[in-house]
C-alpha cells in the first residue's frame, strides 16, 4: 500500500521564497552553551558553529498555528503528510564560509525528494529538503541537505 | 599543532561523553526554536508518540558529531563536509559517547576523511556520521 499521492509527489522540486535572516552575538552564545561548545571562538560567539543552521530559515508561527505536538500547522514548509509522528533523519553540509555576527544570511529550500519506506514498525515517509544559504551579495556560505521522517 | 605528516590512517580522535539533561535540552530547543513537545513533555511523548522517553533531539547529537572534527582540528585548518544520519533514538537519562578516527589522508590536497559516531551505553553506533577537514597548507613543516 502507498502511502503517497500524486499531490504529495507533485511538491518535489518546489522552492520556498527565500528568508533573510541576521546572525547574532547572542543567539551563537545561546547555542554555543546549549551545546556543551569548548572552543571559546564559539562560546564567546565569534563564530556560529557550522550545526547553528538546523531550523534557522523555518518560519516562527505565531502559537495558534502550532499542532498539538508543538510543530508548525499546514503545509507551508511542505505536504501534508498522512504520517504524523516527526523525527529527524539525518543532515549532510557542505561548508564555504563560516558564519559570523552580525552576517545577513539568505536561506533558499527546496523539497528534493519525498519518498516512504517500510519499517520494522510500520511506513515511514521521508521528506529531504535541500538548504542554500548565501550572503546578501550572493556569496556561497553554506548548503545542507536534511532528511525528516514521519512514522 | 597539527601536522598531516604526523596524521595516521586509523588513529582515533578523542572521545566525549553527553549526558542530556531536561534543562539542556529545554535550552537546545529554545535556542534552535523547536517547540516539539517528544523534546521536554514526557507525558505527551510516552503516551501519545508512544517514545520510552524524552527524545535527544538528533539535529543535537549531530552537533555533537560535528564537535568531534571541529575540536580536534582547532584552529589548524576549516571544516568542509560533514554528513550524519540518525539511525535510532536516544533518550533522556542515557550517556552518549562521540568519537572517531582517521579513515583517508591526502597529503598533495591537505584532506583528511574522518569517520564519526555517536554511541550509546550499550556500545551502539546510532548517530554514524562522516566529515572532510582541510589542514592548513601553513602547518605543513618546512612552511613559512
Amino acid at each position: 500500500m502507498t502511502l503517497l499521492t500524486k499531490e504529495h509527489k507533485a511538491w518535489i522540486g518546489t522552492t520556498e521564497e527565500p528568508v533573510t535572516i541576521e546572525v547574532s552575538r547572542r543567539d551563537i552564545q545561546k547555542y554555543a552553551a546549549a551545546t556543551e561548545q569548548v572552543q571559546s571562538k564559539y562560546i564567546n560567539g565569534d563564530e556560529a558553529p557550522p550545526m547553528f543552521i538546523f531550523n534557522l530559515f523555518s518560519a516562527i508561527p505565531t502559537l495558534k498555528n502550532l499542532r498539538p505536538d508543538g510543530l508548525a500547522r499546514g503545509g507551508g514548509s511542505g505536504p501534508k503528510l498522512p504520517l504524523k509522528r516527526i523525527m529527524a533523519g539525518g543532515t549532510k553540509l557542505r561548508l564555504h564560509r563560516s558564519i559570523r555576527p552580525g552576517d545577513v544570511l539568505v536561506g533558499t529550500r527546496k523539497i528534493v525528494n519525498v519518498y516512504e519506506k517500510q519499517g520494522s514498525t510500520g511506513p515511514l515517509i521521508f521528506t529531504v529538503r535541500e538548504l542554500t544559504i548565501t550572503t546578501a551579495d550572493s556569496e556561497p556560505v553554506m548548503e545542507e541537505i536534511q532528511t525528516s521522517i514521519a512514522r | 599543532m597539527l601536522n598531516i605528516q604526523d596524521l595516521e590512517v586509523g588513529s582515533q580522535l578523542p572521545q566525549r561523553e553527553y549526558t542530556a539533561s531536561n534543562v539542556s535540552l529545554f535550552l537546545y530547543n529554545a535556542a534552535v526554536w523547536n517547540p516539539h513537545r517528544i523534546h521536554y513533555d514526557e507525558r505527551y511523548t510516552t503516551e501519545i508518540e508512544a517514545h520510552p522517553g524524552i527524545v535527544i533531539d538528533g539535529p543535537l547529537q549531530g552537533d555533537w558529531l560535528c564537535q568531534v572534527a571541529l575540536n580536534w582540528l582547532g584552529d589548524d585548518g576549516i571544516l568542509s563536509t560533514f554528513n550524519y544520519t540518525n539511525r535510532r533514538a536516544a533518550y533522556l537519562g542515557e550517556t552518549l559517547i562521540s568519537g572517531g578516527r582517521i579513515v583517508a589522508i591526502n597529503e598533495n590536497t591537505q584532506e583528511v576523511d574522518l569517520e564519526l559516531f555517536i554511541k550509546n551505553e550499550a556500545g551502539n553506533v546510532i548517530t554514524p556520521g562522516s566529515a572532510c577537514v582541510t589542514i592548513a597548507s601553513s602547518n605543513l613543516r618546512g612552511a613559512g
